[in-house]
């Protein structure tokens, strides 16, 4: 049973983490709580579906498949992050941060419009890669070899963007920009661009995010909804813009809700709202979040 | 110059009169039929119910407006005034659907609505609709509180409520004599979840008597992911499955269950899940057994009328064949069309008020592609119709998911007798059940 609750909680936080990683960074370096963030997450999966779709029709081979849905993502980046940053979000800067997550909100609902403009209503179905990897079996339970792949995707985003912020020369110019947008500007950064690739960042997170968990659902309207508000929960309880919050973060709702619906299902919902609330009650801030001074 | 006066008299009278006329005729002839049609056009609902639902409207709004339908439903639009739709997205909740409803009937000006597939704003909007005396037609939620806990004069519901899908599903394993010792559920968090939990359970009690619930999960509206509720099925393994989730909790829920095994080891009992089945296709497990909340899609019963359905359906929808949504607008537009019709004849021809449009719909009885629909219950604001139960089998030759083993349940058996409330119906052993 112990057992079962961790591959489920741990599974669960995976899908939640890449998607939440995202949404953190965007806030960590823009200070934007996106809302739009579960809009990306859709055009992810509805990418993914497409370019899925299109590989079985040239008939690649089906290992192509899990490429094709790394493409989508990068796709829904290449296209949606300038157009959004720079078209949208840029002429709202220095606005209050009230005003920008209302833009996201309007944005968020553009998008689900748009999403039906392009795919319509009826339901994507791109299940085969679902099976690719099959089954693996951990005692009573059969579980899919994809669904415990993503755990080391996960993995993997989380250990990259870390690494990329902390080890690198870009990442230390982003920390930069994170820590103070006005000095780094003084000293020559190209804060507009940081800007730019950071929201890239986490908008290809989204749309892994949503990608990745094309193969399990019907991809279709309203899937957008959702993920954004149990990611804010991730976020929340981690600590807005932290990474290691981010992945502690999930890992709490994931393993909180795992242990509702074997124990106690009618709380599912409820345990994933306690476990934030606790947290809250002692860490306010988040559980990385750092008390900041308040510039004037 | 009075010889002038008089002469330019009469040609503005004559030119007034002439003109009159000419106004008279067009709008004589143009008379509409405003109806507010009311349903998901975005959000999850959208791609299972509302917008097929609406797709049906479109079609036999069409067929209606254009004489095309079988009698007794071919007389043009109305009785002659052409119908006139405005369609309303009902995302949004229950408070917006309040007020798109008062907007309907102020600013539109409509005649009649129809819509509202969730049982939350059925039991929002009911009550305004009563409060402004304008006239309503229910025609998906599934709640049977909107007539069990009031009455209405203005309000109408043309569809079976969800106790008839949980019981059907009962009779139905135990008519083919399935063994059900333990059960587990899966079931949403919310009203209608809850509902479908109760009543099935309820009506278990009495057919199974003995039988045990396990697993009893209630994953939130929309979850997308149910690896965990799959773990806690496939760890308490019961005889069946009973599931009322829809649309895209269900596609996905099957997508992931089915990957795992669930339903080679459990049988699967899903209430309202026809509408899954053309894009699941082989995905599908077979043997499942399922309802779709009335006699609709491939449950349908052989008939002239439903033939005419498909047919006008299809051709309005790249060949698609209608499933439960639309089937449940198409009865409530045929409803309120012999309705209305009825209405007219009794005001001389003229458009009925709301008053005497819901005399004429109280009590009422008319023919749907999925059978009679008969307004008994709730003081005959309230249907009830047969249904059936099937069994899927993916047909290669044909590529589509076909249901066999199909059982009929006239209406009396599997819906409560009037002035009865559901659950005492389903607690006292189906008392007045006539199966």
């Amino acid at each position: 049973m112990l057992l079962t609750i961790l591959i489920d909680g741990v599974t669960y936080a995976s899908w939640l983490f890449i998607v939440a990683l995202g949404l953190t960074l965007v806030f960590g370096v823009l200070k934007i709580l996106n809302i739009a963030h579960g809009s990306f997450y859709a055009l992810g999966a509805y990418a993914a579906a497409s370019f899925v779709g299109w590989g079985a029709t040239l008939q690649i081979a089906p290992a192509f498949s899990l490429v094709a849905m790394l493409l989508a993502a990068v796709a829904v980046a290449a296209i949606m992050a300038p157009l959004t940053e720079r078209g949208l979000l840029r002429v709202f800067y220095g606005r209050d941060e009230v005003l920008l997550v209302l833009v996201t909100y309007a944005l968020f609902l553009i998008l689900e419009d748009v999403t039906k403009l392009v795919w319509g209503a009826n339901p994507y179905y791109v299940s085969e890669p679902y099976q690719l990897l099959g089954n693996v079996q951990v005692g009573a339970q059969s579980y899919v070899g994809y669904d415990l792949a993503l755990v080391a995707v996960a993995v993997a985003c989380g250990l990259a963007v870390w690494w990329g912020l902390n080890r690198t020369r870009s990442g230390k110019i982003v920390l930069a920009v994170i820590h103070s947008p006005e000095i780094a500007a003084s000293m020559g950064v190209n804060v507009s661009r940081v800007y730019t690739f950071a929201f890239m960042l986490g908008v290809f997170l989204a749309a892994l995010g949503g990608a990745l968990t094309a193969p399990m659902i019907s991809v279709q309207p309203g899937v957008s909804v959702g993920v954004i508000i149990v990611s804010f929960a991730v976020v929340i309880i981690g600590g807005l813009g932290s990474i290691e919050g981010a992945a502690i973060g999930a890992l709490i709702v994931g393993l909180a809700r795992a242990l509702a619906v074997h124990t106690f299902p009618a709380v599912e919902l409820f345990s994933i709202y306690v476990a934030m609330a606790v947290v809250l009650i002692f860490r306010p801030e988040g559980l990385f979040q750092r008390m900041q001074a308040r510039k004037i | 110059m009075t010889r002038f006066a008089t002469r330019l008299r009469r040609l503005v009278a004559t030119t007034a009169a002439v003109a009159a006329c000419f106004a008279a005729a067009p709008a004589s002839a143009q008379e509409t039929f405003r109806v507010g049609i009311v349903s998901f056009l975005s959000g999850q609902a959208a791609e299972s119910f509302g917008i097929p639902a609406v797709n049906g409207a479109k079609a036999l709004v069409a067929a209606f407006n254009a004489g095309q339908a079988p009698a007794p439903y071919n007389q043009k639009g109305f009785g002659g005034l052409t119908i006139e739709p405005v369609y309303v997205d009902e995302a949004g909740g229950a408070s917006k659907q309040v007020q798109e409803l008062r907007n309907l009937y102020d600013r539109e000006k409509v005649d009649a609505v129809v819509g509202y597939v969730s049982s939350g704003d059925c039991l929002a909007v009911a009550p305004v609709a009563e409060e402004m005396k304008r006239f309503l037609i229910l025609y998906d939620c599934g709640t049977p509180r909107i007539f069990e806990e009031r009455s209405y004069s203005y309000v109408f519901r043309t569809a079976s409520h969800a106790t008839m899908d949980n019981v059907s599903l009962a009779r139905y394993l135990r008519a083919r004599n399935v063994k059900v010792e333990t059960i587990n559920m899966v079931n949403q968090d919310y009203a209608w979840g809850h509902d479908s939990r109760e009543d099935f359970l309820l009506a278990m009690e009495q057919l199974y008597k003995g039988a045990k619930l396990q697993a009893d999960l209630l994953p939130k509206f929309g979850a997308g992911q149910y690896g965990t509720e799959i773990s806690a099925l496939l760890a308490r393994p019961a005889d069946i499955v009973h599931s009322s989730l829809w649309g895209g909790d269900l596609q996905a829920f099957m997508l992931q269950a089915g990957a795992r095994g669930v339903f080679q080891k459990q049988q699967g009992v899903l209430s309202a899940a026809d509408h899954v089945l053309p894009g699941l296709g082989e995905k599908m497990p077979n043997g499942v057994i399922l309802g779709a909340r009335g006699a609709y899609g491939l449950l349908s019963p052989k008939s002239p009328l439903n033939d005419w359905w498909w047919d006008v359906y299809g051709k309005a929808n790249n060949g698609a064949y209608p499933v439960q949504a639309p089937y449940r607008m198409a009865q409530a537009l045929l409803g309120l069309k012999l309705a209305v019709e009825k209405a007219m004849a009794a005001n001389g021809g003229k458009k009925p008020t709301p008053e005497q449009l819901a005399a004429a719909l109280r009590n009422s009885e008319w023919e749907s592609p999925a059978g009679r629909i008969r307004m008994v219950l709730g003081n005959g604001h309230q249907a009830i119709q047969d249904t059936a139960i099937g069994r899927t089998r993916w047909d290669a030759a044909r590529k589509m998911v076909v249901l066999d083993d199909i059982q009929r349940f006239p209406a009396e058996c599997v819906n409560p007798p009037a002035n009865m409330k559901s659950n005492d119906w389903l607690k006292g052993n189906f008392p007045g059940a006539k199966c």
